[in-house]
């Protein structure tokens, strides 16, 4: 309710009145037709689950992470889904940083209804064990640019990041068969989430009193709108959503034909979409032939030894305090070990762990990827408040994204067995120098 | 051959609800709730003993609110919501003035006690910032703003029950207390919601077949000019299917209308007595 209209942008009457008077004859200020879309490209960060939406000239980028939590009571084997949206000061005037303000809020239950509701992302298949852990979904939605028609570009960016992320595979295991263990991708390949549909939101504006319809308004023909209407719908032929908030009245026919206009575009965008996600996905595909041999030649055998490719075994004796804390109890004891685990991790008392820092300060300057110390991962909330200490540690020497701690927690790290850690620890250096080597 | 006997005599002594259920449980777990349960039984009935084209039963009190300007109750079978309209008055935040019209803000909440279990934050959470939104510019659009210049009308809506259908109580209570505030409008704005269940389209849901995971169409309209201004959907539904639960979403709005029309009809009718007119 709150809007510090003194800051943003107003449009002057001469613009209003132009805008309107071209509808009229089915002009718009862009050239484009009344139910054309703006050009639209899609790109994708480094890590699976990122994309970046251009649609002319809004941006958003979409991030996707997930991680193991507790369900709710009345869905114990149900996964979550969760959208968070920022709309940062940069894409526009009016948007200021702190609680989101109303149009934030609208977007993101608009994107959430339509991902949600509808069922697109089966959350029965992120159920680790029923009743105990879920695989939880974040969908993190920045707005970098405001040129209209935020919306449909988020959506896009959203659905791009899930078809791309891929989460690691966990299985049941430990003592008692109820600790949940993360795989690292090396060792497992992580899993892509199953969408069963995708929603393609698209967006209506009504301009003027005889109510010209419009697709994809652009920054300046959302100032002169009267109303707008986002349909979410699949190729399918279902609705899967639709959000008309107020605003200028329009005849029930006029919807349905908006609808129908709406399903052609779908299945355009749908294309497109799915286009990109292929291209990208054979790009990746061939990135990790090259990686193989890397990976063979340093991880051992055994599972037990496995190692990603720039992981110095950091602490052993950390290790074998977490290892000891964790094997104790059961997970109830997990956050336990989380404490532990962020009091042991940068400050260290052991004497190989010195060691193993600078090396690691190396190996993060030499990769984006923040190095992580090897623990035996029960779950991931203890590892990824870990990750966040050693992060904001190496924070200057590291320039990675904040999200690549997230990611990094996905990438990766080993079980270490407790004796035969002990007994190698030379060994594994020089490996790691000659990883290094090859990193580098 | 025996253990066919054996099954059989099983089945006839303990009766089939022994196996049965016992198979049954993990897979109604699994199930949605949408196959759950039977909504509208063989006979046509609800949950409720409603046919499914019929509303809920509606009451409305204006004039509740004796510092307000206007003020009303609605109450759509369990729901129950009270709003409040301050205005036309001094626009108190002056950065958000507006020289051609009148600002109209909104507010909704609904009250810790409103739900079976006690809310603990009723405001400020994304749905009540959506469903603020939303009930403004639905009355924005109605109401003749450009008369008003610099000024500020406030609408506060409090739900006191919650059993569904909030949303389209709110307008309908929103509609009547602006109404009451004496402020020119275009139209009343009515609303109505309806959906999918069982495939029927069921008019008017409660709590129950709201939480059911069907779509849920909430319709509003402008009666007298038969224009759509709110619609939100939520769920999947097929395009045809998605016509005929908008169409009798509408029609539930124009019986709503009529509803309150004879409401504010009589409320009138004491205002003039009352002058002794």
């Amino acid at each position: 309710m709150e809007q510090r209209l003194a800051n943003s942008w107003r449009m002057t009457v001469n613009e209003k009145n132009f805008i309107q008077t071209a509808l009229l004859s089915d002009l718009r200020i862009d050239g484009r037709g009344p139910f054309d879309y703006r050009n639209l490209t899609i790109q994708f960060g480094i890590e699976d689950g990122s994309s970046e939406v251009q649609l002319g000239q809004t941006r958003v980028m979409g991030f996707v992470t997930s991680q193991l939590v507790q369900p709710y009571r009345d869905r114990p084997n149900e996964g979550t889904l969760a959208i968070f949206t920022e709309f940062s000061p940069m894409a526009d005037p009016s948007f200021e940083i702190g609680r989101p303000g109303e149009s934030a809020v609208e977007l993101g239950r608009i994107v959430d209804r339509g991902l949600r509701e509808s069922r697109a992302i089966d959350t029965e298949s992120l159920c680790v064990v029923a009743g105990k852990w879920v695989w939880s979904i974040r969908i993190d939605l920045h707005i970098l640019d405001n040129g209209g028609n935020l919306v449909d570009a988020a959506n896009i960016a959203a659905l791009a990041a899930l078809l791309t992320f891929r989460r690691p595979e966990c299985t049941l295991g430990g003592e008692d068969g109820q600790e949940v263990i993360i795989h690292p991708p090396e060792v497992r390949e992580p899993l892509a989430l199953i969408v069963h549909h995708l929603p393609i939101a698209v967006t209506f504006a009504f301009i003027g009193n005889e109510s010209r319809v419009i697709i994809d308004p652009s920054h300046f023909e959302e100032a002169v709108m009267g109303g707008k209407l986002t349909a979410t719908l699949n190729t399918n032929g279902d609705v899967c959503a639709i959000q008309k908030a107020g605003g200028e009245g329009v005849m029930q026919s006029v919807v349905m034909q908006c609808l129908r206009i709406a399903s052609v575009k779908a299945a355009d965008i749908t294309g497109k979409i799915k286009k990109a996600v292929e291209s990208y996905k054979t790009k990746r595909d061939l990135k990790k032939i090259k990686r193989h041999p890397d990976s063979v030649d340093i991880s051992n055998i055994s599972k037990d030894m496995e190692k990603s490719k720039l992981e110095l075994v950091k602490c052993q004796s950390d290790d074998m305090e977490i290892e000891g804390h964790s094997s104790k109890k059961d997970e109830s004891s997990l956050r336990h070990s989380k404490h532990k685990a962020l009091i042991s991790g940068p400050s260290s008392w052991d004497p190989y762990s010195k060691i193993a820092d600078t090396d690691e300060l190396k190996a993060s300057l030499a990769s984006r990827a923040v190095a992580t110390p090897n623990l035996k991962m029960d779950v991931m909330p203890p590892e990824k408040q870990q990750l966040n200490v050693k992060d904001e540690s190496h924070r200057d020497a590291d320039p990675s994204p904040p999200l690549l701690v997230a990611a990094e927690a996905r990438e990766e790290k080993n079980k270490a067995k407790t004796l035969l850690d002990a007994v190698k620890p030379k060994h594994k250096r020089k490996k790691k120098n000659a990883s290094n080597s090859n990193g580098s | 051959m025996g253990l066919k006997c054996l099954a059989q005599h099983y089945l006839k002594s303990t009766g089939p609800s022994f196996i049965l259920t016992k198979k049954n449980k993990p897979l109604r777990r699994r199930t949605a709730s949408l196959s759950k349960m039977e909504f509208v039984n063989p006979e046509g009935l609800r949950l409720d003993g409603r046919r499914p084209m019929e509303m809920r039963q509606l009451r409305a009190e204006i004039g509740v609110v004796s510092k307000a300007d206007g003020s009303a109750v609605f109450e759509m079978g369990n729901t129950k919501v009270i709003a409040a309209v301050y205005g036309p008055r001094e626009v108190q935040n002056r950065s958000q003035q507006s020289n051609d019209e009148a600002l109209v803000r909104c507010e909704y909440s609904m009250a810790n006690f409103s739900t079976g279990d006690r809310m603990r934050k009723p405001k400020g959470d994304r749905r009540s910032t959506e469903i603020s939104m939303v009930i403004r510019q639905t009355m924005e659009a109605c109401i003749l703003t450009h008369l008003m210049p610099r000024s500020q009308i406030d609408i506060f809506v409090q739900v006191l029950q919650a059993d569904g259908g909030t949303r389209s109580a709110c307008i309908n209570a929103a509609t009547l207390a602006l109404a009451d505030a004496g402020i020119p409008m275009t139209d009343i704005v009515t609303s109505c919601s309806a959906g999918f269940l069982n495939g029927t389209p069921l008019l008017d849901l409660n709590y129950v077949e709201d939480s059911a995971g069907g779509p849920d169409v909430t319709v509003g309209i402008l009666p007298k000019l038969d224009k759509v201004t709110l619609l939100q959907m939520d769920s999947k539904l097929q395009m045809e299917t998605f016509e005929t639960v908008m169409q009798l979403a509408t029609e539930g709005c124009k019986a709503v209308a009529s509803y309150i029309r004879e409401v504010l009809l009589e409320n009138t009718k004491q205002l003039e007595s009352r002058r002794g007119v």
